[in-house]
């Protein structure tokens, strides 16, 4: 379908990170991961858990701003001691916003500069280390360029493939599904598990990737396009998820 | 055993150089009355333990954080801290910082008098070069696994807010989520617990089911009734966060005749109930 902005595509290629998970409770930092998510379980991921952001767990289409559709349903309660034992019980798939991100996916979005003197203090570890080392983890990027996609990262929060395979067993619940930015979609599908462009979104070109990009990709000889979304996703999306169009001031065209 | 004191009371209790667990999340049911009696005190040098908030920014701007252990410093509907980000910038203070389910494994520790909790979480991280004390250890049984061992957390001093409690120390939060309190109070010394109303044991019960008693007497050495004493965060559902408020004290904090205005105003006052006039004043001025 066509005339789909450049946020819809990026909440459908969020959406579609969480293909196949069933149920797990999935998280989403940002407008269009949530949208991505919400859209996920109303269409093709139904058994998807989410919370209100509070401590409930609810069930039913929840829009974005929570006017439209009435009050969900509260299936279950789920304050954070709760939220940590299921993180660490794997049963969940977060994606969380990257500050930077190296070519092994290790995430960063404690702190620029030193750690001892940060440059700019940003949100700290949060539960960054935790959740990349017990369950799926994916990322979203805003506004994809180069001081966000780094050589190398000032701090590592969130664990990428290199470090997580030098752990051994320990590493053996790490899982970067994907890397979703305004420009494409990433994955680690390579033999050293390195970032991997999987697909560009309509409208971008290769080279303008590659531009934004402070490091190597990996690159195959045929990039195909991000999908676009379907009918029904975009009247989901305009209609029932996000009528505010708050996605749009997320990611601009 | 009657428990009521006052703030100045418990805040009298802490000394230079002192451990002190703060309960509450983010902006959420701080026990703000006793973060600012804290202010009005002069210790000083205190390793902060917190689940940080607007409680952990006060206490940096006033000088009064040595060292800080923590998993993160927001204030929700604001995410990032800026009190907090200017000293942490300045290189002010000593970073502790944490991934969020270690710093519930140190209270936890402590509260089971454990020496340490193994976990996952800060493996391949730069959790473990911050913090260059912690260990690792490895499993004893046939995987072998090597864990971060997180060693207990042991606090001088716990504060937290709630919304009920009797003079006993029995205590009740009616909101969404009791967050750590409980677990501060298990890995503290001394344990204070403010609260929005003391009322009967007996009525305990009448404003919410017994699962949200979840801090007994046996966790408490001093209650405060002290109403409005987690604002400007939230404490539902007594009231929610002042949010306007919290954007004033957020720009202040970005400029120092801003922030000189705000103190003079809120915090350099001689006690709770000044600051709670000043409150109300504000309030009634818009």
């Amino acid at each position: 379908m066509s005339g789909a902005t450049r946020a819809e595509v990026c909440a459908v290629a969020v959406a579609e990170l969480f293909r196949g998970d069933g149920e797990v409770l999935a998280s989403s930092f940002g407008t269009v991961p949530a949208l991505g998510a919400r859209l996920a379980k109303a269409s093709f991921e139904p058994d998807l858990m989410m919370t209100d952001g509070v401590a409930c767990l609810v069930d039913g289409l929840q829009p974005l701003s929570g006017a439209a559709e009435g009050e969900p349903v509260v299936e279950g309660w789920l304050p954070f001691r709760q939220v940590f034992d299921l993180l660490w019980s794997g049963r969940r798939h977060v994606v969380m916003i990257a500050s930077q991100i190296d070519r092994y996916g290790n995430h960063n979005f404690a702190c620029i500069g030193e750690h001892a003197r940060p440059r700019a203090q940003l949100l700290g570890m949060r539960g960054a280390p935790g959740n990349t080392i017990h369950h799926t983890t994916s990322y979203w990027v805003p506004e994809h360029g180069p001081r966000v996609f780094v050589e190398k990262v000032d701090v590592v929060s969130g664990v990428g493939y290199d470090r997580a395979r030098q752990l051994g067993a320990a590493g053996r619940f790490h899982e970067i599904r994907g890397v979703v930015s305004n420009l494409g979609v990433f994955d680690f599908k390579t033999p050293d598990r390195r970032m991997r462009l999987a697909s560009r979104h309509p409208g971008v070109e290769v080279e303008q990737v590659v531009a934004a990009t402070g490091f190597e990709l990996e690159i195959g000889p045929d990039v195909p396009e991000t999908r676009a979304p379907t009918a029904d996703e975009l009247r989901l999306i305009r209609e029932r998820i996000d009528p505010e169009g708050l996605r749009e001031r997320e990611v601009k065209g | 055993m009657d428990k009521r004191t006052s703030l100045a009371e418990a805040v009298a209790e802490l000394r230079d150089g002192m451990t002190v667990g703060i309960g509450g999340w983010g902006s959420r049911r701080k026990p703000m009355a006793l973060v600012r009696e804290i202010l009005r005190s002069g210790v000083r040098d205190l390793t902060v333990v917190s689940y940080g908030g607007p409680d952990v920014g006060l206490l940096c701007a006033a000088d009064k954080v040595r060292r800080l252990v923590y998993g993160f410093v927001s204030l929700d509907s604001i995410p990032l801290e800026p009190m907090f980000r200017t000293a942490r910038q300045a290189g002010r203070i000593e970073a502790r910082e944490l991934d969020e389910g270690m710093l519930q494994w140190g209270l936890y520790a402590a509260a089971l008098r454990l020496p340490f909790l193994p976990t996952r979480a800060g493996l391949g991280t730069d959790v473990l070069p911050i913090n260059p004390e912690l260990r690792t250890v490895r499993s004893p049984y046939d995987d072998g696994e090597e864990l971060v061992a997180m060693p207990a957390l042991h606090l001088d001093v716990a504060f937290v807010h709630m919304n009920r409690a009797d003079a006993r120390g029995n205590a009740q939060f009616l909101g969404p989520d009791p967050y750590f309190d409980d677990l501060f109070c298990m890995a503290a010394r001394r344990r204070f617990l403010s609260c929005e109303k003391i009322v009967e044991t007996s009525d305990l019960r009448k404003a919410g089911s017994f699962h949200t008693l979840r801090i007994h007497r046996g966790l408490v050495d001093g209650v405060i009734e002290a109403p409005g004493g987690a604002h400007f965060t939230e404490c539902p559902p007594d009231y929610p966060r002042d949010e306007a408020f919290q954007r004033e004290y957020a720009a202040a904090a970005r400029d120092p005749a801003a922030w000189s205005a705000f103190r003079a105003r809120y915090l350099d006052l001689a006690s709770e109930e000044e600051y709670r006039r000043a409150v109300r004043e504000r309030s009634a001025a818009r």
